[in-house]
């Protein structure tokens, strides 16, 4: 039996226009749709196709506002058995750090933690970090960017991609925290029947004192770097235009090899 | 009070829907237009979804939702595809549906928890070559020898009839004379394969091209005389009771084709510039958007409103009847106004309006035409 806890994150939809709050440059999450992000969404299914292929339990952790409890639901239709969802005021502008504690905390009330389960980077906040440093806090192996993941035994092992060193082999034994990219899986899509039996899911909610930490651990106020300024992307320069005098193939070539494209 | 808002559960299938369409149909659905070529993969993804048991209870592997459930569905399918919305439709509706209201116990295990699971369809044969919208045209036959019916005819325009997956189609058929003189006409499986059983080349369709569409014929087709789905003799009128809520059906699935044609022209009306500023600027333009969106806004509620009948267990004839009426009408008017807003593009297969246009003219004339659905309202309010 495989005891695995899923980070999932809620996060504004990439088809619509995100932007950062004008006073504190924070996400302005009211400005968009909130979705499960994707990268989670293949978190979660990776941890259903390990619970069906023997026996184990999934509970979906998330650290955000009150509405995310639409993301926990989608995870929980998907097939994940529970939830615990951590929501305090006391958490917006949280930095990765903190993010990081207050996970690490919330795992400590699931007893019997074999494997954690999270995305290698959040579509928002992108920082990339969050499931190194819980496995730092955790004190468990860390094996992130994976590709592939196998659980035999008391032993994870997983194909770690690297952006040009290819794929590296890596093996742990459990509990350790496993972060998996774009290229693990195709998430499933709820059922009707998935989606009637999320309801009747149990949800944990948990504020901050709930799992004894200070709300001056966490938060914008208490975050190690701060945004001083944002500004939009500059618009795309027109691109470089290769004309064709009969040519235009090596053009083209020496080009690509000029940015190291080739 | 009334209360036209979707509870969580149906706004959650409907949002799950919309997603899978927008991710998984959208991007690859032209190209099997365009081949004219019947997507099995999107199809086992939505039986992987449950989709073709949303309205069959889990004893049948099917999800225990309701017909409204697949009606959002297919509003959310016909959003962005035709030919894979009518696929489901006629899976469930025409194909699973008369089976598990009028089937004994034993047809339903054989033929529906595949077909709720999407891994077999099934089709219904009922129109023929010399006559669709007056059923009672029939000329197949089928005749008692022994213990098997013996079956002789023709069948026109039949969905799902010839996929790979297709597991049986479901035949009207003469089988004897009434007390009145008039014919006595009965439903029968045959399974695909009988021998004597051919499934005609598909037909070169104007639209629905990622669909399948064939004719039949039946050359001394022997089944067994448990293949009879219902009672000897009330194959029509059991045939019309399905009708009716596949109109129901069929209307959700016009008013996401024309809710379709909003979504893609109010994104173009701001892209698209003439004469130095986006042509969504013009009031030309805008009105034929609030007429669009106008149209949709009807189509829905009238949908809405005959499925609300039906789930009561009310009488919903005449609202179904409307429902399609009014939802066909909006799905070919804003087809004809999508591919004008679009200019010479929208007479291109390559962007979905074209692709619209070509599928809305079938809501016109299939499970019913428009002048059968005048005549339906017209029976209904006692003329
Ligand atoms: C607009 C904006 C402003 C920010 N301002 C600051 C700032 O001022 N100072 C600062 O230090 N940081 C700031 N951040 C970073 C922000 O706090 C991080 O987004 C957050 O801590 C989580 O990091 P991440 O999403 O980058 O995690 P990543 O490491 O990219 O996430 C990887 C995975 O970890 C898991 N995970 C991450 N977050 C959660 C969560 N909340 N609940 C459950 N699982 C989770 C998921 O599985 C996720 O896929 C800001 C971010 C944004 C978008
Ligand atoms: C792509 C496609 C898929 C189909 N799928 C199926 C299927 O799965 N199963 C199935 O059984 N059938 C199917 N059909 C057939 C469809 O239901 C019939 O085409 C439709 O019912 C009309 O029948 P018909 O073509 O014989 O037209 P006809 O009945 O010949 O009608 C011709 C015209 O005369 C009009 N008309 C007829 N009678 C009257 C009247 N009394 N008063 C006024 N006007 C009248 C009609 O409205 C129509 O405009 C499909 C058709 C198509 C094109």
């Amino acid at each position: 039996m495989t005891n695995i806890v899923v980070l999932v994150k809620q996060v504004p939809d990439t088809y619509s226009e995100r932007k950062l709050a004008e006073t504190d440059h924070t996400l302005d999450r009211e400005s968009a749709d909130a979705v499960l992000d994707e990268i989670n969404e293949r978190a979660v299914e990776e941890a259903l196709k390990i619970k069906e292929a023997g026996e184990g339990e999934v509970t979906v952790l998330c650290v955000g506002p009150d509405r995310a409890t639409d993301a926990i639901r989608k995870a929980l239709s998907m097939g994940a058995d529970k939830a615990i969802h951590v929501s305090d005021e006391a958490l917006h502008g949280s930095d990765i750090l903190a993010t990081a504690k207050v996970i690490a905390a919330a795992i400590g009330k699931v007893e019997g933690v074999d494997l954690v389960i999270a995305g290698n980077e959040s579509s928002d906040g992108g920082a990339g970090a969050v499931p190194a440093l819980l496995a730092e806090l955790l004190g468990m192996p860390q094996l992130t960017y994976a590709h592939h993941v196998s659980v035999e035994g008391s032993a994870i092992k997983v194909d770690r991609e690297t952006a040009d060193e290819g794929i590296t082999h890596l093996e742990a034994n459990l509990p350790a925290v496993v972060s998996v990219t774009e290229k693990i899986n195709e998430p499933r899509y709820p059922s009707f029947k998935g989606i009637m039996a999320a309801k009747k899911k149990p949800v944990e909610t948990l504020t901050v004192a709930d799992l004894g930490l200070d709300a001056g651990e966490v938060g914008l106020d208490n975050a190690w770097s701060t945004v001083s300024e944002a500004a939009p992307k500059p618009p795309r320069t027109a691109g470089e235009k290769v004309e064709d005098d009969g040519d235009g193939g090596t053009k083209i070539a020496e080009y690509l090899v000029g940015q190291k494209l080739i | 009070m009334i209360d036209l808002r979707l509870d969580d559960t149906y706004e959650t299938l409907r949002k799950t829907v919309e997603n899978f369409a927008q991710r998984e149909v959208a991007p690859v659905i032209g190209d099997f237009y365009e081949r004219e070529e019947f997507p099995y993969g999107i199809v086992a993804q939505m039986g992987e979804m449950g989709l073709f048991g949303l309205p069959f209870p889990e004893k049948y592997d099917g999800m225990g939702g309701d017909y409204f459930a697949l009606c959002l569905a297919l509003e959310e399918l016909a959003r962005v595809d035709s030919s894979v919305a009518i696929t489901l439709e006629a899976g469930v509706s025409l194909g699973a549906m008369p089976i598990y209201r009028f089937g004994t116990d034993e047809q339903k295990e054989q033929w529906l928890p595949a077909m709720c699971r999407g891994e077999t369809l099934g089709a219904f044969g009922l129109t023929e070559p010399g006559g669709g919208s007056d059923a009672g045209a029939t000329k197949t036959t089928a005749k008692i020898d022994g213990d098997s019916w013996v079956i002789n005819g023709s069948k026109s325009f039949i969905t799902n009839s010839g996929t790979d997956i297709t597991s049986l189609v479901t035949v009207t058929a003469v089988t004897g004379t009434k007390d009145n003189g008039g014919k006595e006409i009965s439903a029968i499986i045959v399974p695909s394969g009988t021998p004597g059983f051919t499934v005609e080349k598909k037909y070169s369709k104007v639209g629905w091209n990622a669909s399948d569409t064939h004719g039949l014929s039946f050359d001394d087709v022997r089944v067994p005389q448990e293949n009879l789905v219902g009672q000897q003799g009330r194959g029509y009128a059991q045939f019309l009771s399905i009708l009716d809520e596949g109109r129901i059906a069929i209307a959700a699935l016009s008013t996401g084709l024309a809710q379709g044609c909003v979504d893609e022209c109010l994104r173009y009306a701001r892209e698209r510039e003439a004469f130095g500023r986006p042509i969504g600027a013009n009031q030309a333009i805008q009105f034929k958007l609030a007429d669009m969106e106008l149209r949709t806004h009807n189509a829905r509620l009238a949908y809405y409103a005959a499925a609300s009948k039906m789930l009561r267990g009310e009488p919903f004839k005449k609202e179904a009847a409307i429902a399609k009426l009014t939802s066909s009408n909006a799905a070919m008017d804003n087809a004809r106004e999508a591919t004008q807003i679009f200019g010479g593009y929208g007479f291109m297969n390559e962007f979905p309006v074209g692709r619209f246009y070509r599928d809305a003219k079938i809501l016109e004339v299939g499970e019913g035409t428009s002048e059968v659905q005048r005549m339906l309202i017209a029976r209904e309010l006692g003329l």
